[in-house]
This record gives C-alpha cells, structure tokens and sequence, in this order.
C-alpha cells in the first residue's frame, strides 16, 4: 500500500469524528466521509506533498459546505426533548446540550471550532483548511465559542424556570 | 492606568486555551486571569464546553469503520461506476451520433453526492405520477405558457426535446420541489402504446458530467450535468433504449446551450 494510501487509512476514523460533531447525523457524515475518500482517491495525482490529513479536512470540509448550500432552505430539524428532567439529570445531559449549542452555530464557526479542539489542529491549518486568513479563524473560533457559551448560560435557566 | 505589557487580548486568552499562545505571554496572561475573575470564568467555560465535545464525539473515531468506506472497496466501486459510464458513452455513441460526447471531456468515476440525489429524486417523481391516470401532468403541452413558466420557476432557459423519433409525444409538464425544495420541472412524455418517460430538470450544484445510468428496479434513469443544470430522463428499464433517447435529449437541449436562445 502506497504512503498516502496509508494516510487516507489512518484518517478515516478522524474524519468520521469531525463529519459527524459537523453535520450532527451519522448517515450524512459518512456519506460526507466516502465523497471526502473517493474524491481524494481520484486527485492522488494532483496531492503534492504536505498534510494528507489537512488536504482531507479540507476536501470534506468544501463538500459539506456545497451541501449546506442546496441545503438552505431545509428546515433544520431538531430532536424534541421529550424528556428534559432526565436528560438533565443523566450522563447524556451535556451531550445532548452540547450538540444543539453546536447546531446554533453558523457552519464556518461550527468547523473553527471543530478542527481546533476536537480535531487538534493548529489555527495556521484551520485556515489553510478553511482557505482564509488567520485572523479570520480567530474571529470564527471567538464567536463560535461565546454563541455555545450564550445558549449553554441561557438555556438551562429558562428550562428551569417553567418547571 | 493600565500598564500595556500586561494588557491581554480576547485573542491570547484563546491561543491560551488552544496551546497557542506565545511562551513568553504566558506568564502576563496568567496575572491578567488571576486579576479578572470574569475573564477566568470565561477561560473556564471554553476549556469545559471544549471537553463537552472531545466527550460527546471522541467516541466515533474509536469505533470501527463500516464496510463502504473502506478503500479497496470504495477503490472497486470507483472502477465499476467507471465502466459503467464508459459502458453507457460507448452504448450512446454507437447508436447515435458521436456529437459533443467526445466534447464532454474524461469521464468521471462515481457520480457526486448532488447528482446521485437528483437521480433519486427524479426517479422518485417519475414514479409517483407515470403511474398517474387523471392528472400526471399540470400543464399541458399545447399551453403557451409551459416553457417560459417552467424556466422563470427553475431559473434557466428550458426546452422539451423533440422525442418523436422514438415515437414518444410530450404531454406536458409540472413542477415539483426538487433538491432541497429548489424549483425542478419535469416533462412527461408517451407512446402511443402508453409507455411514459420523464426528463427532470433542476438547477444543480453538482459539477458537469458525462451520462450515468442507473437502475432502480423497473425504472431507470440517466443522469448528465450541463451548465448549472442537471438533467436525468427517466423511463422504463430498457437500458438500450432509454440511452438512446438520452443521448438525444442531451445533444438536442446541449444546442441550445452551444448555439444559443435561437
């Protein structure tokens, strides 16, 4: 197997990670996945050299954008709670809440996010990845942050309050 | 007054909590955190809300990876697709004139992610109202106003392919909420033996392609992107067939776009 086809391979755990914080539904994020791996399996020609895991972030990336794009105008569909006293009371509480925070966030600031603290990647390659400049990953990254910081301060309170 | 050397930024608190930060600004960023408390509850909450995440998703890279992404897979789905669509050119190209095929340029593997939905959503709307006896189309063909209605809905100049060499006579046609519930039209064709095929029309993200084909069951379809719009005529499974009739939806509606509104 050929160095970069290993690349690919050791990858693909990494990537599901970050397809599925990004897009919040397992089938699209490995739909997301296998576009990423089938395109990057085509271009091998055109990878000259660098980071295959940030050439691969960048390719699922552009396609989840393209998605979100002839996606606009679906609703977004958020699981109803059913059930809010036990989700706040069990395990799952901050993951559930988590997750809608991160759904509140706009899809460029979700992917700052992302890359930064789940994925570990340094803010010079979040912004080759996102293809702007630095500075502009610090400001998605700032607002991503104080917009989950908003919704987790303000949600519970308001939950709380009609109980 | 406030001392400059010590003043720290939004920015340094997170290249603070992202390992970022200058070594030599760690020492003034942590006085400034010991000195505003607001600031440090801030720093707390985004290291917490960061491990809320690491928590919630860490999990789906220690799982195993499914079967279809796996790469001598994905590898031997890309060389099928890719006979496939070479299978069809080949197929188009002997039974009709080779023109503008070659024009399409390489082919590609598997189609796009857009494209296969399309494809889906067309043969979707192709069953539901072939099978329609009373009303399978909204408006009919002799109506004035189809075309330039269909093409002020999907937002490109649109045309019905003249099919009457495969004895097929437009009907009519409809719109339907395509994509994404982007506009897409769709013009219903029949025999005179009551065969009906479909051409589906919808401005499309996926990028240009040559023809692919695909079945689903006793329906079939062929899909090609031109332009900013994606085409797939849709019919019954007669592989031969159906390629014959897309290939001559395409070279017909391809002249309108390579010769213009004339």
């Amino acid at each position: 197997m050929s160095g970069f086809r290993q690349d690919v391979e050791t990858s693909i755990p990494a990537l599901r990670r970050y397809a599925r914080a990004l897009t919040r539904d397992g089938d699209v994020a490995d739909d997301l996945v296998q576009d990423t791996l089938v395109r990057a399996l085509r271009s091998e020609h055109l990878f000259h050299g660098g980071d295959v895991r940030s050439w691969l972030y960048t390719i699922l990336t552009n396609l989840n954008r393209n998605r979100l794009r002839s996606l606009s105008r679906r609703p977004a569909l958020m699981p109803m709670d059913d059930n809010d006293a036990a989700d706040m009371a069990g395990p799952e509480a901050g993951g559930r809440d988590i997750e809608r925070a991160l759904a509140t966030l706009v899809d460029e600031q979700r992917s700052a996010l992302l890359l930064v603290v789940l994925e570990g990647l340094s803010y010079r390659e979040v912004a080759e990845v996102q293809g702007v400049p630095i500075g502009t990953v610090m400001s998605r990254l700032a607002r991503a942050r104080a917009q989950v910081k908003a919704f987790l301060d303000g949600e519970r309170p308001a939950l709380r309050r009609v109980k | 007054m406030v001392d400059r050397t010590t003043q720290v930024t939004d920015d340094e608190l997170h290249a603070y909590v992202d390992g970022e930060l200058r070594p030599d600004r760690r020492s003034a960023v942590e006085s400034w955190l010991a000195a505003h408390p607001e600031d440090a509850a801030r720093v707390a909450a985004w290291r917490a809300h960061s491990e809320l995440i690491r928590v919630r998703y860490g999990g789906v890279a220690r799982n195993p990876v499914p079967a279809h992404l796996d790469l001598d897979r994905l590898t031997r789905a890309e060389r099928k697709w890719t006979w496939l669509a070479a299978a069809a050119v080949l197929a188009a190209f002997l039974v009709g004139g080779a023109t503008g095929w070659f024009g399409r340029g390489v082919l590609e593997g598997v189609p796009s992610l857009a494209a296969q939905t399309e494809t889906a959503e067309a043969i979707d709307a192709h069953k539901l109202y072939v099978s329609e006896v009373r009303h399978p189309i909204e408006v009919p063909a002799d109506a004035s106003h189809l075309l330039p209605w269909l093409s002020r809905r999907v937002g490109s100049t649109l045309r019905a392919p003249d099919l009457g060499t495969f004895g097929l006579k437009l009907m009519g046609g409809r719109l339907l909420p395509g994509h994404s519930g982007k506009p897409a039209a769709m013009f219903m064709y029949e025999s005179t033996s009551g065969e009906r095929y479909t051409l589906y029309c919808a401005r499309s993200a996926a990028p240009e392609t040559a023809l692919h084909y695909s079945v689903a069951g006793p329906v079939a379809a062929v899909y090609w992107g031109d332009g900013d719009v994606g085409f797939v005529v849709s019919g019954p499974a007669d592989r031969d067939r159906l390629l014959k009739i897309a290939q001559s939806a395409y070279e017909q509606l391809d002249r309108r776009i390579t010769r213009g509104n004339s």
